[in-house]
């Protein structure tokens, strides 16, 4: 026979006052490991929240940089190929250039001095990137028997306070003929074949694919040749300018530029589609940096949003936990102190007779708080299962709830389910004390008088 | 001398007025002593039976239990001292509803320093003794009355006391009960321990050596069956 083989009697006896106080601490344990369960995942999966949407943005974003990047490349590429294809962008005409003539005959009677081109290189102007002088006459070509358009051209002349650029055209060496298509194709020449023009041999040195342009029955010799053959020493026609920041209305700032420079020329904007396309690729550029920007900004926005909806929810959630968790746990603590209370009132004759047997205030204090231990740890034990079940339970119905590891990952929750039989078991002393004390130092004779 | 009381009083102190439970009470009992005190319901039976127990202490007086006085000891070891001396048999019972016979009788030895194989050994002795034997492992709800009183006998017996206090313990049993329990009582004192029996039972009078009469508090007449007379 001993304290506990008594303890334990008495609890199979009074079944159901220790299932009420059994219930008692394990509602107050679970509303304490449920809530600390619900708060840890609310960190956990904000946590995730935050990131895949973090990630989500930077995704979005990524693809709206690269869609930049490739609109500003693809506009590049397509500017640079356009000029090449095209020759310029805007042409520097001697003021009493006939444009009709132009238009008309694809020749150009009206002359300027070379030096003009010397002097715009070697001015301030921005407006203009590569500058190439020529000459242009529509001849016939005697040897070949048909009209041609002649080019003469000596390359690109370097503006000076510019520093080096890549150019856009090759000078046509000396010696050397480019044909176009319509050309060679009538001609049947091949590269390094040679033809006579206007008595002096070229060696073709380059064969245009078809450009459906004026290109198509132009040939191209080098400047100072052309000069010789069409008797038009140091003079030229015009000043190609390619790749001009002339998108737009900026075509008037360079005709006020160039015309401040080289009094007595006009400006003439040439192959207006390619502009059209280059503004098209600028805006394609334009809007999808303003795109960029737009994610930039809405991915803030979101994740903001998104971290604000999930403070609010976990302070939702804490604001609550702080409120039940205590409300519980002190009525969970009433609960036993009356349970203890009344089972002691229930035992009154039964300690008496112990008393009067010679038990002692401590044995008696023993068998008291021996059966509050019962009940605190089991209840305890109990409440952490029950609390981790429901906590987990709560979780799963947001955002695919967390797993056990990532759960007691954070030590809150392991230091709370840790610690929750033991608090459970204090408490239940606790609030089994007082019964018991009162219980054990009752006067047994007084007792035993009662009836 | 196994109890000697010596001119105990003791008073109820209450309102409105205070109950003078006894005066001036002298009981001397020795070694194979059967002693019985009778009287009127509320003449101070128990509260004599209780002050000679230890456990209720007399407003005046002396109480000595083998030489001892067990109100000059702690609570506890005054406690531990009735758990050694003292056998109590109440009419009641007061047997522990949740423990078998068994487990009953053996709850005294969670008090006394016994060993827990000897004290199982002397409860199955005293079940045998008593007749409990096919109810060892009955609760007490589920006994006669006159089963619970052997069972309460043989609790009071467990720890070999010296001493037998029985208030009223044939109170709620039957004639045929009732001799048995007196005729153990008898045993009990025969075999060198001293019992002081309470009670109002003419019957239990024919078992006892000594009768004391309280009437009102006071010891009003002392008759020694051995010299048939009034002392």
């Amino acid at each position: 026979m001993n304290v506990w083989r008594l303890v334990v009697r008495e609890i199979k006896h009074r079944r159901f006052n220790f299932a009420m106080g059994l219930l008692s601490v394990a509602v107050a344990v679970s509303s304490l490991v449920g809530a600390q369960t619900l708060l840890t995942a609310d960190r956990i999966i904000t946590g995730r929240l935050l990131s895949a949407k973090e990630a989500e943005v930077e995704k979005s974003v990524a693809e709206k940089r690269a869609a930049v990047q490739k609109a500003g490349k693809e506009l590049q590429d397509v500017i640079r190929r356009q000029m090449l294809g095209l020759g310029f962008n805007v042409l520097i005409l001697p003021e009493s250039q006939s444009l009709s003539e132009i238009h008309l005959n694809g020749s150009m009677s009206a002359t300027m001095p070379e030096e003009y081109v010397d002097r715009l290189a070697n001015s301030k102007i921005v407006t203009v990137n590569h500058l190439l002088p020529s000459v242009t006459q529509r001849v016939y070509w005697e040897e070949r028997d048909r009209e041609v358009i002649v080019v003469g051209t000596r390359g690109e002349v370097p503006i000076q306070h510019r520093g080096l650029k890549k150019p856009l055209l090759d000078e046509v060496a000396a010696g050397k003929i480019v044909l176009g298509h319509e050309i060679h194709r009538q001609l049947s020449v091949t590269e390094g074949d040679t033809v006579r023009l206007r008595g002096r041999d070229f060696t073709v040195s380059r064969l245009h694919a078809e450009r459906g342009s004026v290109d198509d029955v132009t040939v191209w010799i080098n400047l100072a040749e052309a000069q010789e053959l069409l008797g038009m020493q140091n003079l030229i026609n015009a000043i190609l300018a390619l790749e001009c920041d002339c998108s737009g209305d900026r075509i008037s700032q360079i005709r006020a530029e160039i015309s401040s420079i080289l009094p007595g020329t006009q400006v003439i904007e040439r192959y207006s589609q390619a502009l059209t396309r280059a503004e098209s690729r600028a805006k394609a550029k334009e809007s999808a940096q303003t795109a960029l920007k737009e994610a930039e900004q809405s991915g803030v926005q979101q994740l903001a949003l998104e971290l604000a909806t999930r403070r609010n929810l976990e302070d939702r959630h804490a604001g609550f936990a702080a409120i039940l968790v205590p409300l519980v746990v002190l009525g969970s603590i009433v609960m036993i102190g009356l349970l203890a209370l009344t089972n002691s009132r229930q035992r009154c004759h039964e300690i008496g007779v112990l008393r009067a047997i010679g038990l002692s205030t401590r044995q008696l204090m023993l068998m008291f708080l021996s059966k509050a231990a019962a009940l605190g740890l089991l209840g305890g034990v109990a409440g952490v299962t029950a609390g981790l079940m429901i906590g987990r339970m709560l979780v799963s119905a947001q955002s695919g709830g967390t797993s056990w590891n990532e759960l007691f990952a954070s030590g809150t929750l392991s230091a709370v389910v840790i610690s929750a039989p033991p608090s459970a078991l204090f408490l239940a002393g606790l609030a089994s004390w007082i019964p018991a004390l009162l219980v054990a130092r009752q006067d047994p004779a007084v007792i035993l008088q009662r009836e | 001398m196994l109890l000697r009381l010596e001119h105990l009083c003791k008073t109820y102190v209450g309102k409105p007025t205070h109950v003078h439970a006894i005066r001036d009470v002298s009981i001397d009992l020795a070694e194979r002593e059967f002693v019985a005190v009778q009287g009127p319901s509320g003449c101070g039976k128990t509260t004599v039976l209780l002050t000679a127990g230890g456990l209720l202490k007399p407003d005046s007086g002396e109480v000595l239990i083998e030489g001892q006085n067990p109100y000059a000891m702690s609570p506890d070891d005054r406690a531990a001292f009735r758990a050694r001396t003292i056998g109590f048999v109440f009419q009641q019972f007061h047997l522990v509803p949740y423990l078998d016979v068994l487990d009953n009788i053996l709850s005294p030895a969670l008090a006394a320093a016994n060993p827990q194989n000897d004290a199982r050994q002397r409860a199955v002795q005293l079940i045998e003794h008593f007749g409990l034997t096919h109810r060892t492992h009955h609760v007490p709800g589920e006994l006669s009355s006159g089963e619970r009183q052997r069972t309460a006998l043989a609790r009071a017996l467990l720890n070999r006391p010296r001493l037998l206090l029985a208030d009223e313990p044939t109170g709620n049993l039957d004639p045929e009960s009732t001799e048995s329990v007196l005729g153990h009582l008898k045993e009990f004192a025969e075999s060198g321990g001293a019992v002081l029996l309470v009670t109002h039972d003419d019957r239990a009078v024919s078992f006892a050596q000594r009768v004391v009469h309280l009437c009102d508090g006071r010891i009003s007449t002392l008759m020694d069956r051995n010299l048939s007379g009034t002392l």
